[in-house]
């Protein structure tokens, strides 16, 4: 008989999702899906407001990372006026956008998924979370707790909140810190260092001693995408596109991001609100690609920074160079927040910043605006059209955890495949295809924003299992 | 002119004859909200959140336009005008599209502000979510219909100010818009002088200038009163 575990709701993730398991006749796993059933509406209920006021609306998108959307918002609206930002405004977005990804990779690792790695996957389900590790190890969790706090204070120092600072705009951003703030956060950056070296460390031991969660924690090749410098380095504001296969070979390199239809495109399933982006020349599902910090460090040249360029050259060498396994997420995102550290450091003492020229000034000179930029979960696109007085007349949205879907599937399904079995289904393996998920850190408010447009099924269930309504669009 | 004596929920009030309830509460400092008043141009009574009880009348009276009358008895704090101011703000929140936290004027909003001051932490009715377009055709100014509460205050400081009556209202109930000379788009007004007296006018975030980001809308609305006057004094 065939049989169907389901884990709802996924806990420790960032969002409202489900898991399903189906298993064959003998109990072994057949499929595994990984349904996202929230749903917002962005996509549609933007159209017809000014362009101006998208980096406010689309930054409500998120209360995890609203500096992504607001960044890549501002970028839409940065190309619809067509103009180059000046420089003082450029660098502050990029210092925001580094305590964006250092806010949130630290809650990524510390809050979300430490207590699986340094407690231990089967361990009791009811201590297994922040307040376990703070029992089990009140240091590691301050210091965690901390690192998380500094990132938030320079999102808050720039915008004058921590969550939906309205401070980037079309044309650069609103203000600047005073040289009393910037020498605040230059205070607290070795507290910071010290912390993520020390991460770091206790996360290598933990791959020596979890060989079976490497091989199994979505372990397949794919494709890798993200955003690179000029030369290839580590980027995660600007810069183009690069697409790298699990074997290393760049197969796409420096694609303009406002052309990005002609690389990515999306499928749609009947069973989640979530879009499947695929690379458009392999075909669906064949052009699976992975984005978000694991993505970024496989596709980069080099990091630039001398701490983290060295902790990238021990990662690729554990990992016989491209990282296949999800489960060095965990490890790429350490890495990614000691690169942030470090560019935080660099920019603080930068004298352009002291400029009182923050915003340029035009009005609408072009009728569609891409913005990217890099989320701490990945690539995201920001794609505006707007009539000629700037009324916003399309939009389309591509979220990191969106390009993540088609992996994140698979890895579940492995997942499932190696720890669960029909006759013996214990907690733990169950545990364990949540933490495949959450090996990505996939932030669910922010990737299922589409709307109107969707093909999609909508059933209406009674408690009893009869289906009272069914309505399809698309 | 004639002094007249009364009292405003118990004070002993002296006001000049022609004053109304509303000028001499807040020249003695008792606070009655408003929302369609403005300092410098005439009461329309529309809003009725100035509403007060007079003793001896059965109505509740719009302190706006309701002239001081020798030993009349004020109350401009009683629980059913709580409950009634809190229940316009409600069906102001409820009529049209009011979205604080992504609005050009959060944080420097009158309708914002009264919703704090009437207690309002929520609405109890249902949102109708009508459909309300946005006009930023005007090269300097835009106007969204989402937060227009028809105050009609830039009706008036168009016409009584300027002197230009660009905009005016049309349409009734929930149809009701304010326009821009015959309804063609704000950038097509032939009368507009693009003053933006308008803009320094409107209490919430229904007229804005171009370009404005969230929370950016912080607008000097005592400037109207402050033409007005400085045209007075002239000679």
């Amino acid at each position: 008989m065939t049989r169907h575990i389901l884990i709802d709701p996924v806990t420790r993730i960032e969002g409202h999702a489900k898991i399903s398991i189906h298993l064959d006749d003998d109990g072994n796993v057949a499929e595994a899906r990984f349904h996202v059933t929230e749903f917002r509406g962005f996509e549609r209920f933007c159209e017809g407001r000014p362009f101006w006021e998208m980096p406010g609306i689309t930054a409500r998108i998120c209360g995890i990372c609203p500096v992504s959307h607001l960044l890549a918002s501002a970028k839409a609206g940065d190309a619809i006026l067509s103009v180059v930002i000046p420089p003082a405004a450029e660098k502050l977005r990029r210092l925001m956008n580094l305590g964006q990804i250092v806010q949130s990779h630290a809650l990524s690792f510390f809050h979300l998924s430490a207590p699986d790695l340094l407690l231990g996957f089967d361990s009791n389900p009811a201590m297994r979370n922040i307040f376990g590790l703070m029992a089990a190890d009140p240091t590691l969790a301050r210091a965690g707790i901390r690192l998380r706090q500094l990132g938030q204070d320079i999102i808050a120092m720039l915008g004058g909140s921590k969550i939906h600072p309205a401070w980037a705009v079309p044309g650069g951003v609103r203000s600047a810190p005073t040289a009393a703030q910037r020498a605040g956060i230059v205070e607290r950056l070795p507290e910071a260092r010290a912390t993520v070296l020390d991460a770091l460390r206790r996360f290598k031991a933990l791959l020596d001693t979890h060989a079976e969660e490497v091989a199994a924690f979505g372990n397949f090749p794919s494709l890798f995408l993200g955003l690179v410098g000029p030369n290839g380095e580590w980027e995660h504001y600007d810069g183009r596109l690069r697409v790298v296969d699990s074997g290393g070979a760049i197969i796409a390199d420096q694609v303009d991001p406002s052309r990005y239809r002609d690389i990515i495109a999306e499928a749609v399933e009947p069973w989640s609100y979530l879009k499947m982006p695929y690379y458009r020349p392999r075909g669906y599902p064949g052009g699976m690609y992975r984005v978000g910090p694991l993505a970024r460090l496989n596709i980069c040249t080099r990091i630039g920074t001398l701490l983290a360029d060295a902790e990238l050259g021990e990662m690729r060498q554990r990992a016989g160079g491209i990282a296949t396994s999800s489960f060095y997420y965990h490890y790429a995102r350490l890495i990614e927040i000691l690169a942030a550290l470090e560019r935080i450091s660099l920019l603080l003492d930068d004298p352009d910043l002291d400029s009182p020229r923050l915003r340029a000034e035009a009005g609408v000179n072009r009728f569609e605006g891409v913005g990217v930029s890099e989320a701490p979960r990945g690539t995201l696109f920001h794609h505006y059209t707007v009539d000629a007085n700037g009324l916003i007349q399309r939009v389309n949205l591509i979220i990191a955890t969106g390009h993540n879907n088609l992996a994140m599937n698979r890895t579940i399904a492995q997942i499932a495949r190696h720890f669960v079995r029909g006759d013996r289904i214990c907690e733990g393996a169950l545990n364990r295809v949540e933490a495949g998920i959450r090996a990505y850190d996939p932030c669910l408010s922010c990737s299922t924003h589409a709307a109107g447009t969707m093909p999609l099924t909508l059933t209406l269930v009674a408690a009893d299992g009869t289906v009272l309504d069914e309505v399809r669009q698309g | 002119m004639a002094a007249r004596t009364f009292t405003i929920d118990g004070q002993l009030i002296s006001a000049r004859e022609g004053e109304t309830i509303l000028q001499a509460a807040r020249d003695h400092g008792i606070f009655i909200p408003t929302l369609c008043h403005l300092d410098g141009v005439s009461s329309v009574g529309a809003c009725r959140l100035c509403l007060v009880e007079i003793e001896g009348s059965r109505m509740l009276r719009p302190a706006c336009v309701t002239p001081v009358v020798e030993e009349m008895v004020v109350r401009t704090d009683t629980a059913r005008l709580r409950e009634y101011r809190r229940m316009i703000v409600e069906l102001l929140f409820a009529e049209r599209n009011h979205v604080c936290a992504v609005c050009v004027a959060n944080g420097h909003c009158e309708l914002q502000d009264l919703a704090v001051t009437v207690g309002m932490d929520h609405v109890r009715f249902d949102y109708t979510f009508p459909y309300c377009e946005v006009d930023i055709s005007h090269p300097l100014f835009g106007i969204d219909h989402n937060r227009c509460v028809l105050c009609t205050r830039c009706v008036r400081v168009c016409d009584e100010v300027e002197g230009v009556h660009t905009w005016d209202v049309a349409g009734r109930g929930t149809d009701a818009r304010v326009i821009t000379d015959m309804r063609q788009p704000w950038g097509e007004s032939h009368s507009c002088t693009s003053c933006g007296k308008c803009v320094l006018a409107c209490p919430t975030g229904a007229i804005f200038r171009r370009g404005a980001t969230v929370g950016e809308m912080e607008r000097d609305r005592n400037k109207i009163a402050y033409i007005v006057a400085a045209r007075d004094q002239r000679w």
